[in-house]
């Protein structure tokens, strides 16, 4: 399962107990409530790994990105995407530098065409894997090819985006990310009611949504980091 | 007052950049893009010269290919998308029109048609290039 890297430690130890957990969830949820609690609760900026092996393309989406508040992650091929995510072949023989990192992505966007790994093969991958099955793709192609398009939705493609990118592309990820959050959570509360009665055991780790509390501005746009682990001249064409 | 004639002249390049078809809109989002300042500035340069960097080595490859005994029409098709999608992502629309000119040339396998169609590829280029040179300069 996910666990989220929080930027800060929280800023009091929060007990472990389930009911604190579901308080703290419900607090989330209720908009309404103006307690200094709820006020500081806030979420980490979204974190968004970007795939494309154009490095054009790379730059173009990682500063739209930017512009709209995620935190950005950007690699060079569908290769390397599962890389980072941690995710090999089983006859792979390639250790992971991030084994002991547990990566928090929320959002995959991939190009399709590109060289060795497209983007749809990566997609399959990807909702191949029990751990990342849930988390939004979104496929980008400078081609509207409508069996293309059908063809990625069927995977498990949440939207296409047709290229170049606009701005205004960005503000249809958000809805991806929360609806895919809710599933989390709803399993999660499913989880927890049903092991009310057995000991209170500590949950954390088995959440993918530490409550972070922290004073994170999501319009400050330096707080991104990029991983750009593209190789400068690798831009080879299929 | 230098400045501000500089200012003039850029703003001048890119209106002749926009009213000639050399850019379209993407180019336009792009700069918008670099308003949001901070971190930001300097990104329209930045993509302007991965641009003509990349275009550069294509059109030269291109070259290469046509050049053969045996024309490999495939790679050519390969080169030829990969810079109409450059060019389309930074909004050198008329790169982008002259790529989709290509495509009818490579897919007949005509060499006389491809190297017809380069001509005008590398023509378009060559313009920009220049008008985005001048533009990185007077922006400095």
């Amino acid at each position: 399962s996910l666990s989220c890297q929080a930027h800060t430690p929280p800023a009091f130890p929060l007990p472990h107990s389930n009911s604190i957990h579901l308080l703290l969830h419900q607090a989330k949820h209720t908009l309404a409530l103006s307690s200094p609690m709820a006020v500081a609760i806030a979420e980490a900026p979204f974190h968004v790994l970007a795939v494309d092996d154009s490095v054009l393309d790379r730059k173009l989406i990682e500063r739209l990105l930017k512009t709209s508040s995620f935190q950005v992650t950007t690699v060079d091929s569908g290769t390397k995407a599962l890389e980072f995510l941690g995710l090999h072949d089983e006859d792979a023989s390639i250790s992971s530098v991030h084994q002991d990192v547990e990566v928090n992505v929320n959002l995959i966007i991939t190009d399709y065409c590109m060289p060795g790994m497209t983007g749809y093969d990566l997609l399959k991958k990807i909702k191949e894997s029990s751990s990342f099955r849930d988390i939004p793709v979104v496929i980008m192609s400078s081609e509207n090819i409508p069996s293309r398009i059908n063809r990625c939705l069927e995977e498990g493609a949440n939207e296409f985006f047709l290229k170049p990118v606009r701005l205004s592309d960005m503000s249809k990820l958000k809805p991806h990310i929360m609806k895919s959050r809710c599933k989390e959570h709803c399993h999660q509360d499913e989880d927890l009611l049903s092991n009310s009665e057995t000991n209170p055991t500590n949950n954390s780790s088995s959440s993918s949504d530490t409550i972070t509390i922290s004073s994170s501005n999501p319009t400050d746009n330096s707080s991104g980091d990029t991983i750009s682990s593209s190789n400068p001249t690798d831009n080879s064409s299929g | 007052m230098a400045a501000a004639a500089l200012r003039a002249q850029l703003n001048a390049l890119l209106a002749n950049m926009f009213t000639t078809g050399m850019v379209d809109e993407q180019f336009q989002q792009l700069q918008s893009l670099q308003e949001d300042g901070g971190s930001a500035s300097g990104f329209v340069a930045e993509v302007a010269t991965l641009f003509i960097d990349d275009a550069d080595r294509i059109i030269a490859d291109i070259a290469a290919l046509l050049d053969q005994p045996v024309v490999d029409f495939d790679k050519v098709d390969a080169h030829v998308h990969q810079l109409k999608g450059s060019s389309s992502s930074v909004g050198a629309q008329k790169v982008k029109l002259a790529c989709m000119h290509f495509r009818q040339f490579y897919e007949a396998k005509s060499k006389e048609g491809c190297l017809m169609a380069l001509a005008l590829v590398r023509s378009e280029f060559c313009d920009v290039r220049n008008k985005f040179q001048t533009m990185m300069q007077l922006e400095q």
